[in-house]
């Protein structure tokens, strides 16, 4: 039977092969041969398809009804090798309409048949060109160009073809209609001639300057021509043709067009041009001064900013951005901003906290006319419309259309990276934009400011505008700004305390953003350490003389500064001479609980709490390293002992490695999947020696002989699990483990397989789970073929050895050598990757201590907040799932949407979403339990990645992939309940 | 010459009062229609008999239209329309129309109920006005009669106020006033549609302002600390604009902030207004209408209608109250309960009067005498803040540079300020710039082109004929201009021909050229064929039977000279069509055959 079976599965298999190669051959012969030889699908379609189009296409009668076939035809997929008849048959009937529409629907087909991949057009090309000639419809005329270009790109690599088409194109330019001329230019630009070489060769025939011909349309009566012709300009650009300096002018002048997307695209063309030859130099009309060209532009680009059309402004402020060569003043002009009241004088806000700020005041605008005007202004010099570059990023931050204040945000921050003066300088600009309206912008000003924050110092004044922001409601904005202040310098201990202040503020008064907070005061602390040692004896609210009383430890407050001290104090050693004793005692004891925010520190009197780990011990020299390698060995050292010395040894290393994991989180990873793996193979020899399998008891009493049975099972079952947790809940982890893993999976699977045999009493299940087992061992087989060697001696190893007469033999006899084997098996080594972190997740929101219950009507929904943190979690997006446990068993998995996931550092996630809840009426509220779960599907794993890229075989990409299926999952938070209460409906 | 006269009869050179005179193509428009604050007498509405001494206004004007709602600039409409008498169209935007009969019923119970002043409009005269009233969308061209058209465009914050474009024929006026630049610049927008005169307001023809964000973020501060302290805000407002401008942005920053401080705004005419504010919800900025998607930003979530109880409520507030400048009124009451707490405050956004109380506070005063020889003590903290809402010289610059006027006029502001803005107009977009003084009319001539249709069938055989069509360079033509009826129309002549049911006569030249040539008729033809072949190689020349050539539809025959036989007399007759060749080619044979070998 065993020896049937596996024929059956090898044959199959070779099939699938010999299918594949086939089709790998095809490609090579002809369309007759491929015929016979393939399979009785293309058969079925091929011939049928040209020819019913052909008789619809004759029946038809009228224009409309021809139109529906097309239509109705247009929506099945037509096959490759059947392409170039339904092609012919289209432009005969082409030929003969005399109904415009359905020539335009048949143009258009044909472009979308030459799209079919596979295809080659180069046959129906010369017939195409020939529709051209008689076609008296421009529509009709555009669409068949449109055709040509599908074409055209799709032969991209034969330039005689090209160069053939764009002449076709050249020809059509002159034609009356924008359409035409559109599609023209889009072919000459996509198709036109970029080489210096073949424009050389091409001559001859055709003496033709593509960019000369493309920019003659530049004056083109039709706006969209205009805009085509210099799309396509564009376009020859980015296929690699260098474009010539001359258009220069002729884009300048497209920048006062009437239209929008002319202006647009000429906004575009200018800055390339900018790029292409930033330092040629320029006259400045109706003056005798010269400029360079890229500062032309970005003058130019500027007063675009101040736009009638809000695309062309957002175009232009995106656009500047990227402009780095720029001179200087030029840059600085950008944020050039004059004032007047009456024709006089009048300071900006900006200037007037400036001034308040050195002359030592602090408060500001108590007076009526504190912003009264000053100096007389000289009518004459006042520019009202600026030219140029003055003031654009003022004029672009201040625009109606937040798009457009978002694009400048952008590009000032772009500029402001490569040039630390213009950072000092826009800073300003950057901090008032903290108070935009739509938050979206505020977010996006401060993120900017993240970024450029090394090359700037916040004065006071400004550090009072950023931090005025703590209080938003958003809690992307705060911890935005937390990010922000964790990199600031400030520049005095005013700052720094005003800085305190206000984070503790927003601690009082959104309690959740406990951690960020305390995470900015860490890097507050840590950056300014002089700035913080004349506070400490305030913070602590010490006395000289006085003791005073000892703070709440558990208040979030106090931790808060703390932090900020105590990472203050690692580099300022006389720091520690302020604290009072009870401040001793809390180090010590942040220093345990909260070990990522208290650094160790060198106190007088007492030794370091912690030995300091510096950089020159490598990993391996770290003892606690030193301890897991060293029990790690002990255990596999120790391959055949009784097996009752093997199972206690283990149990001790278990319970060693966790706690080694809870005392060292960079090693908690490792220690965890350690010990994960040890359970397993615990729970492995535990089951194998027990006494539910020994052969000789095989007629024990039959409820205990089903409770050791159950046991067993339940084991085996646990065992599963725990590969796949290990598996997939850690990040790092190599193929190494994973055959491992994958390893301890087959164990787990044969051992489930002999439970199975002892307890059902049928031989007919047993034979679909042998031949199951069996084709697992094939695939683990064909995965790790290069593994294998390295696994001597292990149960994989024996079993392949034995595969031959496993085939052949009856499921009990199977059954039997497994088990044997499965005993005389040793212990595999579990080598360690560099670096293995454990996906984690915490459940923020709901906290779960809340009595009052959400009320909502049954049948209806209500939205649940939640709001986690994930660690180490790979592609979270598409394997973090929430489930929601009803008290009555019923559960239900809900996957958030990519956009509620959010990424604020490397390995962090951010998951914010919405749950809907629904439930039947209930008597009295009860609790739901909110969980994350962490989805996996093994055919997506690294094994199966692996050997499709591995040139093994073919085969396996052929079978069907599961689409995006879920195999299981782990669930890796701590359950969250909520008490909900749906009342019953009001009639 | 086509001209256009503008006359202002409010408004010119001065503040208040819109009123002015569009007279455009034989088109009389009246643009705005408003009061003057300062004038108590017959000066405070515009002098109406300029238009016409007797008989109704309503021969004499076309249309009238009101830019937005403010009293200044729709204040003498019932004065116009019922008691001077207007019955033609008014037009304005919706909302305008929506609010401005409350705000005219506002002024009539001020003038009349507590004034006590007699011969004024009445409540149903308002009601008879607003009959009139034509309300128009954005955009959207409303033809006032077969040749006037008008425009509505979008001019900023006040609700409902708009540029108006006036169009007779193709020429074109667009007018503007108090763009409200509504959180940031270019607020107001318009295409480039190249009116030959731009109407505008230069209120702050001298100022560039600082960023509203700052401003605002003053005012936000402010409120803020003193809501923070326990403190009280007083906020004085006049009920419409402004008011709903800072109640939103108190509203979003209390929304932002997470604050509880309740605010509280005084009922009735505010409440009036904030329902159209709410109505009229797309004629807000972009973050109203963005957020409408969620939730209408004037259904206020923090902001409740104010009690006169709320007033002694202990604990921090804010208050908007009417007046705004604390002359009298419920912002009055609220002012002399919190004057007193050095923890209050009392914030001023916009310009007082000076003799009211605001002027007082503002310029430094702490001891207020009020009625009754009573002191009162002003501990508050009293704040200015400019939230003024009219376009600055940018703006207005900017504005000229979108629209591309070909003459700009200035009203509505001050003379000198004016000059300034003037000068700086004609320098940096050399257009010409009037500022007319109250009823001083400016001539600006216009030069229209004037559009001729022309057949299909005509342009397409006149565009093949000859070379390709070059946009750079004008085309020749051949057709006929018929005018008729106040029409131009281009036609070919056979067409005109028929229309007028004429007869088509032919013109043909004949000329006689002697050629010396001693040989017989029919060599000579031939000679004069084969030289004409040799010399018109693009032409059509042909050598017909009866011996004579045709070149083109140009008929030569040769006959002998009756007297010398030497002398061949070359008959040339061409149509009139053909005289340029004809003419060309009596020149050539003129000049005589080439002596051929032959």
């Amino acid at each position: 039977m065993a020896a049937h079976l596996k024929k059956r599965v090898y044959e199959e298999f070779t099939k699938v092969v010999q299918v594949s190669a086939e089709g790998s051959e095809l490609c090579r012969v002809t369309p007759q041969q491929h015929e016979d030889l393939s399979a009785k699908k293309l058969r079925l379609t091929k011939p049928s398809k040209s020819a019913a189009l052909h008789v619809d296409l004759c029946k038809a009668t009228s224009p409309a009804d021809a139109l529906q076939y097309l239509l109705q035809f247009a929506r099945k997929p037509v096959e490759v090798e059947s392409v170039e008849g339904v092609v012919r048959i289209l432009l005969e009937h082409y030929y003969k309409e005399n109904d415009a529409s359905v020539r335009l629907k048949i143009a258009s087909l044909l472009g979308l048949l030459s799209k079919t991949a596979g295809f080659s057009p180069d046959c129906i090309m010369d017939d195409a060109i020939n529709t051209l000639q008689n076609e008296k419809s421009h529509q009709v005329l555009a669409q068949l160009l449109d055709t040509l270009l599908v074409i055209g790109t799709k032969l991209t690599e034969n330039p005689s073809v090209r160069m053939r088409l764009v002449e076709v194109a050249c020809k059509h330019l002159t034609d009356s209609s924008h359409g035409v001329r559109n599609k023209c230019l889009q072919l000459i630009g996509c198709l036109g001639p970029v080489e210096k070489g073949v424009a050389k060769e091409a001559e001859s025939q055709a003496a033709k300057d593509v960019q000369k011909i493309i920019g003659d349309h530049f004056n083109d009566q039709d706006p969209r021509v205009r805009t085509a012709a210099i799309k396509a300009m564009l376009q020859l650009h980015e296929r690699g043709l260098k474009l010539q300096q001359a258009i220069y002018g002729q884009a300048c002048k497209l920048l006062a067009d009437d239209y929008e997307q002319v202006r647009s695209a000429a906004v575009q063309l200018i800055w390339v041009l900018s790029q292409l030859y930033p330092e040629s130099i320029v006259p400045i009309p109706s003056s005798n001064e010269e400029i360079r060209l890229v500062d032309d532009a970005f003058g130019k680009i500027c007063h675009m900013v101040s736009d009638g059309s809000w695309v062309v402004r957002v175009q232009a402020a995106k656009l500047l951005g990227s402009m780095q060569q720029v001179s200087s003043h030029f840059l600085e002009q950008t944020l050039d901003k004059k004032l007047m009241s009456d024709l006089r004088r009048k300071r900006t806000a900006h200037e007037r906290a400036k001034e308040l700020y050195s002359s030592g005041e602090f408060s500001s605008g108590r007076k009526w006319g504190d912003d009264a005007p000053k100096e007389e202004i000289d009518t004459g010099a006042v520019n009202l419309i600026e030219s140029g570059a003055c003031g654009a990023f003022v004029h672009g931050l201040e625009d109606e259309m937040y798009e457009v204040r978002i694009a400048a945000v952008e590009a000032l921050c772009m500029l402001a990276q490569s040039s630390p003066s213009f950072a000092e300088k826009c800073l300003d600009f950057l901090v008032d934009m903290f108070n935009d309206e739509i938050e979206e912008v505020r977010l996006q000003s401060i993120h900017t400011m993240r970024k450029i924050s090394n090359n700037i110092t916040l004065r006071e004044d400004q550090l009072d505008t950023v931090l005025a922001v703590l209080e938003d409601s958003s809690r992307d904005i705060r911890e935005a700004l937390h990010e922000l202040l964790c990199c600031t310098n400030v520049s005095t201990k005013e700052g720094i305390h005003l800085a305190l202040v206000e984070l503790l503020k927003n601690l009082t008064k959104y309690p959740t953003d406990r951690e960020s907070i305390w995470k900015c005061l860490k890097f507050l602390g840590s950056r300014h350490p002089t700035l913080v040692l004349p506070l400490v004896p305030e913070l602590l609210s010490t006395h000289p003389f006085f003791d005073t009383p000892e703070p709440d430890m558990d208040d979030p407050a106090y931790i808060a500064v703390l932090v900020l001290i105590f990472n203050a104090a690692k580099s300022c050693p006389t720091m520690p001479a302020l604290f009072s004793d009870h401040t001793f005692r809390h180090y010590a004891y942040l220093r345990d609980s909260l070990s990522h925010l208290v650094p160790p520190l060198r106190l007088p009197g007492r030794k370091l709490v912690s030995s300091p780990v510096s950089p020159s011990i490598t990993p391996h020299e770290d003892p606690s390293q030193q301890f897991l390698h060293q029990s790690l060995e002990r255990v596999y050292n120790l391959q055949h002992l009784d097996p009752q010395g093997i199972q206690e040894l283990l149990e001790f290393t278990i319970r060693d490695l966790q706690r080694l994991g809870e005392l060292q989180s960079e090693l908690a990873g490792m220690a965890d999947f350690t010990a994960t793996y040890l359970q397993c193979q615990l729970l492995l020899i535990k089951v194998l020696f027990s006494r539910a399998l020994q052969e000789k008891l095989w007629n024990v009493a039959a409820p205990l002989y089903l409770k050791q049975n159950a046991l067993a099972s339940a084991a085996a079952k646990q065992i599963l699990e725990e590969t796949y947790k290990m598996e997939f809940m850690y990040s790092g982890v190599e193929s190494r483990q994973v055959v491992i893993i994958h390893h301890m999976r087959l164990q787990a699977k044969a051992l489930q397989l002999i439970v199975t045999a002892r307890t059902t009493r049928g031989v007919e299940p047993l034979f679909g789970m042998c031949e199951k087992f069996l084709q697992e061992v094939d695939s683990f087989q064909r995965c790790f073929i290069s593994e294998l060697p390295q696994m001597q001696g292990s149960f994989v190893d024996k079993l392949l050895d034995l595969m031959p007469r496993l085939v052949t033999s009856k499921p009990s006899e199977v059954v039997k050598i497994l088990q044997t084997t499965l005993r005389q098996s040793t212990f595999l080594h579990l080598p360690l990757p560099e670096r293995l972190h454990r996906a984690s997740a915490n459940i923020i929101e709901p906290t779960g201590e809340s009595d009052n219950p959400l009320r909502f009507t049954s049948g209806l929904v209500v939205a649940l907040d939640v709001d986690a943190t994930l660690e180490h979690v790979q592609d979270p997006q598409g394997t973090v799932k929430v489930q929601v446990l009803y008290p009555d068993g019923q559960a239900q998995l809900i996957h958030p949407k990519p956009a509620d996931f959010r990424n604020p550092g490397p390995g962090r996630h951010r998951l914010i979403t919405q749950v809907y809840l629904s439930h039947t009426a209930w008597t009295e509220p009860c609790q739901i339990e909110v969980r994350l779960l962490l989805a996996y599907n093994s055919n997506k794993s690294k094994a199966a990645t692996k050997i499709a890229k591995s040139t093994w075989n073919e085969s396996l990409e052929a079978l069907p992939q599961p689409e995006n299926g879920i195999e299981g999952t782990i669930p890796f938070s701590k359950p969250v309940k909520v008490y909900i209460m749906p009342k019953p409906a009001r009639r | 010459m086509p001209e256009i006269k503008v006359t202002p009869l409010g408004a010119g050179q001065d503040v208040g009062r819109s009123c002015i005179l569009v007279s455009i193509a034989g088109k009389n428009v009246m643009l705005d229609c408003g009061m003057h604050m300062g004038y108590n007498d017959d000066r405070r509405f515009p002098d109406f008999s300029y238009i016409t001494q007797n008989g109704r206004l309503t021969d004499f004007l076309d249309c009238v239209i009101i830019s937005h709602f403010h009293l200044d600039h729709c204040g003498a409409l019932p004065y116009f329309s019922e008691m001077v008498g207007y019955d033609g169209p008014i037009y304005m935007t919706h909302p305008t129309k929506a609010i401005c009969p409350i705000l005219l019923e506002d002024y009539r119970k001020i003038t009349v109920d507590k004034k006590g002043e007699t011969n004024f409009f009445t409540s149903q005269m308002i009601k008879d006005c607003m009959k009139k009233v034509v309300a128009v969308h954005l955009h959207q061209t409303v033809q006032v009669d077969e040749e006037l058209e008008i425009k509505a465009y979008y001019a900023g914050h006040v609700l409902g106020a708009a540029m108006f474009q006036i169009k007779v024929g193709c020429e074109s006026v667009v007018y503007t006033v108090s763009m409200h630049s509504s959180s940031y610049r270019c607020a107001a927008w318009i295409d480039k549609c190249r009116p030959d005169l731009l109407i505008t307001e230069s209120t702050y023809a001298t100022t560039i302002r600082d960023s509203k964000r700052c401003r605002e973020r003053d005012f936000l501060k402010k409120v803020h600390e003193t809501v923070e302290r326990g403190g009280k805000v007083l906020i004085p407002v006049f009920a419409l604009g402004r008011a709903q401008e800072l109640c939103i942005l108190l509203e979003t920053f209390w929304e932002r902030m997470n604050l509880k401080a309740p605010i509280y705004f005084s009922t009735g005419l505010t409440e009036k207004a904030n329902h159209y504010y709410k109505l009229f919800i797309t004629w807000t900025n972009q973050k109203i209408r963005k957020t409408f998607v969620q939730r209408n930003m004037f259904e206020f979530k923090h902001i409740k209608a104010f009690d006169r109880a709320f007033a002694d409520n202990p604990g921090p507030m804010v208050v908007f109250a009417t007046p705004g400048m604390l002359h009298a009124g419920q912002s009055l009451q609220i002012f002399r309960k919190w004057a007193g707490n050095e923890k209050n405050m009392v914030i001023m956004p916009g310009y007082c009067v000076q003799g009211t109380v605001g002027h007082k506070i503002l310029s430094g005063q702490r001891k207020l005498e009020m009625e009754g020889r009573q002191i009162l003590e002003v501990k508050m903290q009293v704040e200015y803040m400019s939230f003024s809402a009219h376009a600055d010289a940018k703006g207005i610059m900017q504005l000229i540079r979108q629209a591309e006027p070909r003459n700009v006029l200035l009203v509505h502001g001050e003379a000198k300020k004016m000059e300034f803005l003037k000068q700086k107009i004609e320098q940096e977009f050399h257009v010409n710039c009037y500022m007319p003084a109250n009823g001083e009319t400016t001539t600006i001539f216009t030069n229209p082109s004037i559009p001729v249709d022309i057949s299909l069938g005509l342009l397409k055989r006149e565009t093949a004929i000859g070379l390709l069509p070059d946009a750079k360079k004008p085309k020749l033509m051949h057709g006929t201009l018929i005018m008729k009826d106040n029409s131009f129309r281009l036609v070919s002549p056979e067409q005109a021909l028929k229309e007028l049911g004429l007869a088509e006569h032919q013109l043909r030249f004949t000329c006689r050229v002697h050629i010396q040539d001693p040989r017989k008729e029919h060599e000579t033809v031939l000679r004069v064929y084969n030289h004409l072949k040799g010399v018109l190689k693009d032409y059509s020349v042909q050598h017909l039977p009866d011996g004579s050539i045709t070149v083109e539809s140009i008929l030569i025959q040769a006959t002998a000279h009756s007297e010398d036989q030497g002398t061949k007399v070359l008959l040339v007759s061409w149509t009139y069509q053909d005289e340029e060749l004809g003419s060309y080619l009596t020149s050539l044979l003129k000049k005589g055959l080439p002596q051929s070998t032959s």
